[in-house]
């Protein structure tokens, strides 16, 4: 269960980014905006095409003593950055690719969708469905 | 009655009421029908109403001429503003807005007030509207306000068509504003978006005939206007303008056409279209929008790309996010482009958000598609579908069939395809239709699932793996011991076929240790253990683990062997003896002639308790050539069983001794086996008769052990020789017994008993190596303890 999940842009602008509403979530938005740069350091260092599913997952981008970081990012350039509480220690790695995944399952919907306009905030409800899903569920 | 000034639109509005009541074209109308149901739609109380009518001199003439008829109008708007009926207010009030009728017919009228009055009038009063048969009255009105005489005349012919529409909900509201819509094309009526259906429909009967020409001219605006008339685009001045550029863009004709398709699409939607489900698509509807993708994608089975959708839709003037959300619900199989089907749920989507409905989170089912095979997507249905519709099409649930008969119309061309997904229930799993339509069929057979342990006989015995083989085949069940030890419950549950049970206890018999072993080591598959077991232990019946006696060494003592040791095989003897005992009684004739070796074997082991046994167990051996074991083992678990279940009796009897052996929780699996088995048959030989299950009689002492075994489920230990003994005789018994019976029903049947019984024998076994299991933690616990007590010192 994720506390934040953020999908991001080429450019490194956020399309979407929701927290988890207890926190405070500026604190969540700037994790996400510093992990940036560990995104990008992976695959620059990764010099063939990330046509590999594995390339994308990225792993655990940052951890600190109360929340992790994972990275993926697609071949478009799109990054899914996701928090997740450090102390929820069931959560393995699978399962985080396995988030990962229907994130990226649920962005490709949202693409298909001829009235998103690439590079606009993502509105979709179902797209929405999905990460709330996938928060935590804060009571 | 003094003279009636009207405006413009109120004298626009009253000839069309005029002209709507007025059916007979006399100029005059009676006081009844269509008047008085305008009069009753206008909600005034009936004195007003009869106020009104004395006032405008109805009562006088006994008939609504025209004057009248306008005076009453005019009246029932001062009263629905809230002003005093007064003759004069006829012409005092200058700012009357327009009667409102509310009926269904008065809908009409009402909308066209609104369109006459204000807008905004409208746009209230129809939109919580039915959509009654509007559009006949309407049609009228329409075709009077409008300058095409082609609404007018269309609008005779529709308004025999309205009527049926009154009934029709569908999107309540829709109706009218696509009539309205149409009307305003039609008519030209800028200001007026909501005109009515009744032009719409009367241009569309007229234009029926243009149609085709109008498709032509339609296809390139079509979309537009038929949206913008279906949906309220009245609501808004712009729309209104919007259609009237379009109108304007057209031919009047052409618009009047494109109307007229629209109206009558709407008309046909609106008829078709069940009170109940307002998201069902009427015939018409769905005709209409069939004619829509064509004019973007000839082909009916191909698609529409997204691109082309998109432009299409956005001609409906609804935000983009809505269109957006439109588009999540409608595409089905996320596949960036419109079927059919799609293209209809997202149309009508469309139509009713115009309408004003709230779109919905997720599909309704009528509006699923039913198609399922998509050729061309190849993908379909493989994406997941987020809300509950996922695109996989193998989910598709029937229920879409019948909520879209007129998709089914039209269907066949696209339902090429030989599957038939059938619409998703609104389930909402989405990647997940596939998984769900799997879970649709039926799990996997319980029955399957409960493999009844393969009664192993650990004891290598030739009797026992005949019998284990037999068993084995036969049935899943492995506890050659097990089914002695395993509780009956467990056992008989599982033991699809007695004969495992029986081959179990007759296992056990046979090997005492062998299938104690089995039992023991793997108390939990019975089947498994049993085999395993079989393999290694030959103390099978140890399961209970009865703190056996010396410890049995040689697990893989064969039944025969075992038979031969019947002293080591005392204990199971006993058992199987036990078993035996109880296996008569309680088994059915044992099947397998093979197995009556076994039984036979065992019987005269243990001539004396046996005998009875066999006696008993005579029947239940012929069937079962491993009787002898099992007879044990059917004592057992018979014993066992039966406080479980009687069915198991007679494995019971087998399976009590195994239980019995199994119970105490020895570590000597063999010769708590053995002891057990001893113990179990003679426990079980006892619960038997305590169930009365057991006929067979071991040696009162195998029975009373059975009887403890059974009531406890976990037989001493002290039973356990016992039961070894029981085992013995059960052994020796058993052999003789398959013997006289070699006929292959019955030999199934005895398989059967055999397998139940070993089943049974092993779920004794299971129970009684939990029971030495939990024994022995607790030793180690109690070391434990001793050890930390010793600890402290040490660090002296």
């Amino acid at each position: 269960m994720a506390v934040c999940i953020a999908v991001i842009a080429k450019e490194n602008y956020p399309l979407y980014i929701r927290s988890v509403p207890t926190e405070n979530e500026l604190k969540f938005h700037y994790m996400v905006h510093t992990s940036l740069d560990v995104v990008d350091e992976k695959i620059s260092a990764l010099g063939k095409a990330l046509v590999d599913q594995r390339e994308l997952y990225l792993g655990l981008l940052y951890p600190t003593e109360d929340h992790k970081v994972y990275g993926y990012v697609t071949n478009s350039k799109v990054k899914f950055v996701m928090v997740v509480d450090a102390s929820n220690t069931a959560l393995r790695d699978n399962e985080i690719r396995s988030m990962f995944r229907k994130l990226h399952n649920s962005y490709t919907d949202v693409m298909c969708n001829p009235f998103y306009n690439p590079g606009d905030r993502i509105h979709s409800r179902a797209f929405d469905n999905m990460v709330t899903s996938m928060m935590i569920q804060v009571c | 009655m003094e003279g009636l000034t009207l405006s413009d639109a109120e004298q626009k509005y009253y000839s069309d009421l005029f002209s709507y009541c007025d059916i007979e074209s006399t100029k005059k109308v009676a006081a009844n029908g269509r008047v008085l149901e305008l009069f009753r739609a206008a909600q005034l109380p009936n004195e007003v109403v009869l106020q009104i009518k004395e006032l405008c001199g109805a009562k006088r003439l006994g008939y609504f001429g025209r004057s009248q008829f306008y005076i009453a109008l005019k009246l029932v708007a001062v009263a629905q503003s809230g002003l005093p009926l007064r003759v004069e207010s006829i012409n005092t009030v200058k700012e009357l807005p327009l009667p409102r009728f509310v009926a269904s017919k008065n809908e009409q009228e009402s909308r066209h007030a609104a369109p006459y009055s204000s807008d905004s009038e409208n746009q209230g009063s129809y939109s919580g509207v039915i959509p009654p048969p509007p559009g006949r009255g309407q049609v009228k009105k329409g075709s009077i306000s409008h300058d095409a005489v082609q609404p007018r005349t269309s609008t005779d012919q529709q308004e025999p068509a309205s009527p049926v529409v009154s009934p029709q909900q569908s999107p309540p509201a829709s109706p009218h504003p696509w009539r309205k819509h149409n009307r305003h094309p039609s008519g030209g009526n800028s200001e007026r978006p909501l005109t009515g259906p009744g032009p719409f429909w009367s241009p569309f009967g007229e234009a029926q005939s243009g149609s085709s020409a109008a498709d032509t001219v339609w296809s390139g605006h079509s979309p537009p206007p038929p949206q913008e008339n279906w949906v309220s685009f009245a609501d808004t001045p712009p729309t209104s303008t919007l259609l009237a550029m379009h109108p304007a863009s057209v031919q009047d004709q052409t618009t009047v056409r494109t109307v007229a398709s629209a109206t009558t699409a709407n008309e046909i939607r609106r008829q078709s279209s069940s009170y109940d489900d307002p998201w069902k698509i009427t015939d018409e509807q769905r005709q209409y929008y069939v004619n829509q993708f064509k004019t973007i994608q000839p082909d009916l089975n191909g698609f529409i790309p997204g691109s082309a959708a998109k432009e299409f839709f956005t001609k409906s003037k609804l935000p983009i996010l809505e269109l957006s959300h439109i588009w999540e619900l409608s595409d089905f199989d996320k596949d960036g482009a419109l079927t059919l089907d799609e293209f209809c749920a997202a149309f009508h989507l469309v139509v009713a958000r115009k309408n004003g409905y709230d779109l919905p989170e997720k599909l309704p089912e009528s509006l699923m598609p039913k198609l399922i095979d998509l050729e061309d997507s190849a993908d379909v249905g493989d994406q997941p579908g987020e809300v509950g519709y996922s695109g996989s099409p193998a989910e598709a649930p029937p229920s879409k069939s019948p909520s879209m008969p007129s998709l089914n119309q039209t269907w066949p061309e696209l339902n090429q395809s030989s599957e038939q997904w059938e619409t998703f229930s609104e389930r909402s799993s989405s990647s997940q239709t596939l998984t769900q339509f799997d879970s649709n069929i039926a799990p996997a057979d319980p029955d399957t699932a409960i493999v009844y342990p393969v009664p192993i006989r650990m004891t290598p015995s030739k009797i026992h793996m005949q019998e284990m083989e037999l068993k084995r085949t036969g049935s899943d069940h492995n506890n050659p011991t097990s089914p002695l030890l395993v509780k009956p419950p467990d056992l008989s549950e599982e033991n699809k076929l007695n004969s495992s049970v029986k081959f179990a206890s007759g296992n056990t018999v046979a090997d005492g240790y062998s299938s104690s072993d089995s039992f023991t080591s793997d108390p939990e598959q019975i089947g498994n253990n049993v085999n395993r077991q079989r393999s290694h232990s030959g103390t099978s019946p140890d399961n209970t683990a009865p703190p056996p006696p010396p410890p049995r060494p040689q697990p893989s003592h064969s039944r025969s062997s075992s038979l031969d040791m019947n002293r080591t095989f005392t204990v199971t003897t006993g058992q199987q003896q036990a078993g035996v005992v109880a296996h008569p009684p309680a088994v059915p004739p044992r099947p397998q002639p093979s197995q009556a070796p076994g039984p036979i074997v065992h019987r005269p082991v243990d001539a004396d308790g046996l005998i009875t046994h066999t006696s008993t167990s005579p029947q239940q051996i012929p069937e079962q050539p491993n009787f002898a074991d099992f007879s044990q083992f059917e004592v057992f678990t018979a014993s066992s069983v039966n406080e479980e279940q009687d069915d198991e009796a007679e494995k019971h009897p087998e399976a009590l001794p195994v239980e019995k052996s199994s119970d105490p929780a020895s570590s000597l699996r063999g010769a708590k086996t053995e002891s057990k088995i001893e113990e179990k048959t003679a426990a079980s030989a006892p619960a038997n008769v305590s169930k009365g299950t057991t006929p067979l009689a071991p040696p009162p002492k195998p029975v009373r052990r059975r009887l403890k075994s059974e009531d406890e489920l976990r037989p001493e230990v002290d039973e356990h020789t016992q039961k070894t003994g029981v085992l013995a005789a059960v052994l020796a018994s058993q052999p003789s017994i398959p013997r006289s019976v070699g006929k292959d029903k019955k030999a199934i049947q005895a398989s059967i008993r055999r397998n139940k019984e070993t089943n049974t024998v092993l779920a004794r076994l299971n129970s009684e190596l939990q029971q030495q299991l939990k024994d022995v933690l607790e030793e180690r616990i109690s070391l434990e303890v001793q050890l930390e007590q010793l600890r402290p010192f040490s660090h002296l």
